[in-house]
């Protein structure tokens, strides 16, 4: 899919043009992640109180005394996003049932990487979607801790060379295959959960806009390349995020009331996974054996989702 | 007129929190608290408090979900004990370094290793570097009273920090005693809706939380600990107000009859009522003894604690909790601190008692008088002891 250069004279309404992320924030060149927390300020606008984790997007956007947020904004600690978020939601809903403040409709988010998401932060983010707290929840996974070093999380895919599970002599990286963290909220009885990619921004800013109209909790797993952890050329964020979805590694899909959508950006037949690790680094090491068996996977799980789409009703 | 009637002193923290108007609360239930967060909880449920109440799935979670709360505007209220304030530590100095008020009832309880589930304060004391302001009731009445006067010094204009009120778990939190509750009307008047310094509100979006290197990192450990310490004026002040609106006047260091002691003990929490008894029964056959009781144990009130020693010859302090490895008690050091510069100082003893619910009974207490009584050399010691241990 292509956008068009004048895409704004056609549809000039269909993106917030208001920058709620402004420039001068202290992101890697080429970060696939700023870009996606950028896209969803978009999405969500103005009426907006995120609750972000430790990690490289909070490092970057709020260097004191400075601030790149042009929504309220908290940090708190690494594992702890969700929970936040959740005391945010009493907060306001508190003060607003007693009209301490103004009765405006507030979205709270909470966002974290996958290690603040899937790891450490696993606990919390299951709590407040228990809970049912009015909040989504988004998760930009660049598949390792990239603020501390590279180091692999549960979101490191398979065969990965990371600094904690590098690729050596006797070993081919990441041992294990990726968590699945949608399915794992799916789980949770959650009314809307998505995964998104930024190299697919208008089916980004689409899915965002939904969970945001979602009274009730709902989770975004957006997948974020890091060129400096992947290894990565800087200016191939969007073309390693296009093939991750191509090749089925990351398939589009949102999960309604239990029921399975696959997003219109998937292709009719998958490219190998092949073209989306050659260009990467940190899958350099992997010979052609590790490859087709992680091509093999790739398809097991894509059938998966489409055979939960074909099969699988709306809870109510 | 305020109603006197006899409660479990947990349930009626949450009574006196209810009283309180506030707007969040973050529970999570812990042995010996559980009483305060199921109290909570029927409140809510029959709507007497009008406030959203959170089943958080940790006490790490429910720090987290009051900072949040409280970053939003929102007077809210936690409560916890030992292990569950073992984890919230991580949170605490980001709740004061954040500088957002937010109270905590503590019912007191061992750390575990082993696992025990009564009284010391070996749970608040890993705590004393956090930032927080940090109270302890000696009775029913002054938990109640402490919990509300709280949530004035948190969000006072000159403070904004956390305060936590400590309560002895079981041997305060389980006990049933007649209690005073103020009248509602009173407390409004005492404790009018919070203004809050800024909010996490679209109409002036703010940056909470962010991110500090060297260049302002010591700047900002300062002003922190300038807010602290000068908190305690602002203590002094709702103390004030408190006396005059309710007739219990409250200090950072209570005395039962210091005035005139050669030899002074000091406590902090439940156990200055059974010392109090000791030391009638010494005065009785002629001892100058006397009680210090140590109410605020952050900010510390190094000037009052200077001022009721100076002319006794012998001090014992108590410790409910041991610094492993180190030069004694954590109060036995702080009080050795305060004093050193002192020309006029007492000879200091350390007794560590009460660990982990150990009963200590006023004969208990009258033999530590005696047997530092009975020390000639009469000057400060550098070691401290167990009592009652079986060795």
């Amino acid at each position: 899919m292509n956008i068009v250069e004048n895409f704004d004279l056609y549809a000039p309404r269909l993106i917030n043009k208001k920058e709620l992320l402004s420039a001068g924030h202290r992101a890697c060149q080429g970060c696939g992640e700023v870009l996606g927390v950028r896209l969803m300020c978009k999405a969500l606008g103005e009426n907006t109180v995120i609750a972000s984790a430790t990690g490289c997007m909070e490092i970057v956007t709020s260097m004191f005394p400075t601030t790149a947020w042009e929504v309220p904004w908290i940090h708190v600690a690494f594992e702890n996003a969700a929970a936040v978020a959740s005391g945010v939601e009493a907060g306001l809903k508190g003060l607003r049932k007693k009209g301490k403040i103004d009765d405006r409709y507030i979205k709270v988010v909470g966002m974290a990487g996958d290690g603040g998401t899937m790891d450490i932060g696993m606990q919390a983010l299951s709590g407040a979607m228990e809970r049912g707290h009015d909040m989504l929840f988004v998760c930009f996974d660049n598949e390792a801790y990239m603020n501390t070093g590279i180091q692999r999380s549960s979101g490191t895919p398979m065969g990965a060379s990371t600094t904690t599970a590098p690729a050596g002599k006797v070993s081919s990286g990441q041992k294990t295959w990726k968590k699945n963290m949608a399915e794992i909220i799916v789980a949770h009885g959650v009314p809307y959960v998505a995964t998104a990619c930024p190299s697919y921004p208008l089916d980004f800013i689409r899915k965002v806009e939904k969970a945001k109209s979602i009274k009730g909790p709902s989770y975004i797993h957006c997948f974020t390349v890091c060129p400096t952890g992947w290894r990565c050329g800087s200016h191939l964020a969007i073309a390693m995020g296009r093939l991750a979805v191509e090749s089925g590694v990351f398939p589009l899909y949102e999960v309604e009331n239990g029921k399975y959508k696959v997003s219109s950006e998937m292709p009719k037949k998958l490219k190998p996974v092949k073209d989306y690790f050659k260009a990467q680094g940190r899958f350099r090491h992997l010979g052609e054996a590790e490859i087709q068996k992680i091509q093999k996977k790739v398809e097991n799980e894509y059938q998966k989702i489409l055979d939960k789409a074909k099969y699988l009703k709306a809870w109510d | 007129m305020a109603k006197r009637i006899g409660m479990e002193v947990a349930v009626a923290v949450a009574e006196a929190v209810g009283q309180c108007d506030i707007d969040m609360a973050a529970v999570y239930p812990i042995t010996p608290q559980s009483h305060i967060a199921e109290h909570l909880s029927d409140l809510v449920a029959d709507g007497k408090i009008n406030a959203e109440f959170v089943t958080v799935e940790s006490e790490h979670s429910a720090m987290s979900a009051v900072i949040g709360a409280s970053g939003t505007g929102a007077r809210v209220y936690t409560a916890t004990s030992s292990q569950g304030l073992m984890l919230m530590h991580e949170l605490l100095p980001i709740a004061s370094g954040m500088r957002l008020p937010i109270v905590m009832g503590i019912a007191n309880r061992a750390v575990s290793g082993p696992l025990n589930i009564l009284n010391d304060h070996s749970d608040i004391m890993p705590q004393r570097d956090s930032g927080w302001i940090s109270l302890f009731a000696e009775n029913g009445q002054e938990a109640i009273d402490l919990s509300i006067q709280a949530f004035k010094i948190a969000e006072h204009k000159d403070v904004q920090l956390p305060v936590c009120v400590n309560i002895d778990g079981f041997q305060l939190t389980h006990m049933v005693e007649p209690l005073e509750f103020p009248d509602q009307e009173l407390v409004n008047k005492f404790l009018p809706t919070r203004v809050p310094y800024a909010t996490l509100h679209p109409a002036k979006p703010v940056t909470m939380g962010a991110f500090s290197m060297s260049d302002y990192f010591t700047e900002i450990m300062k002003a922190k600990d300038e807010a602290l310490k000068n908190s305690k004026k602002v203590i002094l002040e709702v103390w004030d107000e408190w006396a005059k609106m309710f007739g219990r006047s409250y200090k950072p260091v209570e005395t039962y009859k210091a005035e005139d002691a050669d030899i002074l003990m000091l406590t902090m929490g439940s156990m200055g009522e059974t010392a109090e008894m000791a030391i009638d029964g010494l005065r009785a056959k002629g001892v100058k003894a006397g009680l210090i009781k140590l109410r605020l144990w952050r900010p510390f009130p190094f000037a009052e604690i200077k001022a009721v020693v100076k002319n006794a010859k012998k001090l014992i302090v108590t410790d409910r909790a041991v610094s492993f490895g180190g030069p004694g008690g954590p109060v036995f050091s702080e009080i050795k601190s305060a004093l050193y510069a002192e020309i006029q100082r007492p000879a200091i003893y350390n007794y560590i008692i009460g660990l982990g619910g150990r009963d200590v009974t006023v004969p208990d207490f009258v033999h530590m008088f005696e047997k530092v009584i009975a020390d000639k050399a009469n000057k400060a010691v550098d070691t401290y002891e167990f009592w009652g241990v079986r060795e």
